[in-house]
């Protein structure tokens, strides 16, 4: 499953970017990579985007970022 | 805008920084200086707390959105030489494409500052690093200032700084800018990079891949030639491999390197001297 699809307070781990170029540098630099842990914290309060936990600090995403990230949900 | 050069003895106010003996601060007289002296970092790592602390500026942070460009300048002495130190946009990488990031990106690469200090969260100290190892990419003379280093040891946090140091090839400084503590230890790593007494050997990352290799060394030798003046060309061409848009651009305009510089220092300094 994507990213986006993750709820408030679920973990997964990443499995792949589908984002290109540029916008994928950008993710790798903010450390989401292939094996990162990423946790939903909160949605904002229209849903988009959403706080997401990774390695220890708090990124926002928007889904359409969210969803060009391939996760895998941590059970 | 006024300016007061400040030295430490005259400051009898604040406990922990005044055991920095020959500092002086200079707030903005950045004339005639010896070194050059870049702070990069992460965003929200303190790096404008610890410019204030060496220059007895008080600089009020801002933000580097838009085409608008505003660094802050500022100097101090440490033993009899003249520090500039120039405080450069936080940012997370020099390998995006946002404005902020390319000028921190061009300043470390083309401004050939003496020494960089890379001002590290000590508490988020695995996502700094993707920084740290991009600057030792580009420069040998950087120091690494491990700050916030009281709310590490406050969220049970230690680091084994000795250890990163020798794996990164730079001083690593533990610090609190907030509290003064660590400094005199910063002010003494940049001293000796400065002047070339500490052993350049920053950590690089190394290619497997002998074509790769080989690109880099071929494409690296036509841009020397090209362009004489290049600090290091082996990253240029790397960006260039890479499809670095405003690189090529910058190799395409003939640009890289001396215009670049001048094309990020037109606007004036916005700071508030104290």
């Amino acid at each position: 499953m994507t990213l986006n699809k993750l709820k408030p307070g679920q973990i997964g781990t990443v499995k792949e970017l589908y984002s290109k170029d540029s916008e994928r540098r950008r993710m790798v630099d903010l450390g989401i990579l292939p094996g990162t842990r990423i946790e939903n914290v909160m949605p904002s309060p229209l849903g988009d985007p959403i706080a997401y936990r990774v390695r220890s600090a708090v990124v926002a995403l928007r889904s359409e970022q969210a969803e060009l990230i391939e996760i895998e949900e941590n059970i | 805008m006024t300016t007061q050069a400040k030295t430490i003895s005259e400051c009898g106010s604040c406990a922990t920084s005044c055991n920095t003996a020959h500092l002086t601060k200079l707030g903005i007289k950045t004339g005639g200086w010896d070194y050059v002296v870049a702070l990069a970092g992460n965003p929200n790592t303190g790096k404008s707390t610890i410019f204030n602390r060496l220059t007895g500026l008080h600089q009020h942070v801002g933000n580097w959105a838009g085409k608008t460009v505003t660094r802050a300048e500022g100097a101090f002495t440490l033993n009899e030489k003249k520090y500039k130190l120039v405080d450069l946009p936080g940012t997370y990488s020099l390998l995006s494409t946002s404005v902020d990031e390319e000028i921190a990106r061009d300043f470390v690469l083309f401004g050939k500052p003496d020494v960089t200090i890379v001002v590290a969260d000590a508490t988020r100290l695995e996502r700094n690093l993707n920084l740290v190892l991009q600057i030792l990419e580009i420069t040998d003379r950087a120091v690494v200032a491990l700050n916030l280093i009281d709310e590490a040891r406050r969220a049970n946090l230690t680091i084994d700084e000795r250890a990163l140091a020798r794996d990164l090839g730079v001083p690593v400084v533990p610090m609190s800018a907030r509290r003064g503590e660590g400094v005199t230890e910063l002010l003494n790593a940049v001293e000796s990079v400065a002047e070339g007494k500490f052993p350049a050997r920053a950590h690089r990352i190394k290619y497997a891949d002998e074509k790769l290799e080989k690109a880099i060394e071929t494409l690296a030798a036509e841009l020397r030639a090209e362009f004489a003046d290049l600090p290091n060309a082996r990253w240029v061409a790397l960006r260039l491999l890479e499809g670095d848009e405003s690189i090529i651009k910058a190799v395409r305009l003939n640009q890289l390197g001396t215009v670049k510089e001048a094309g990020i220092f037109p606007s004036l300094v916005q700071i508030e001297a104290n």
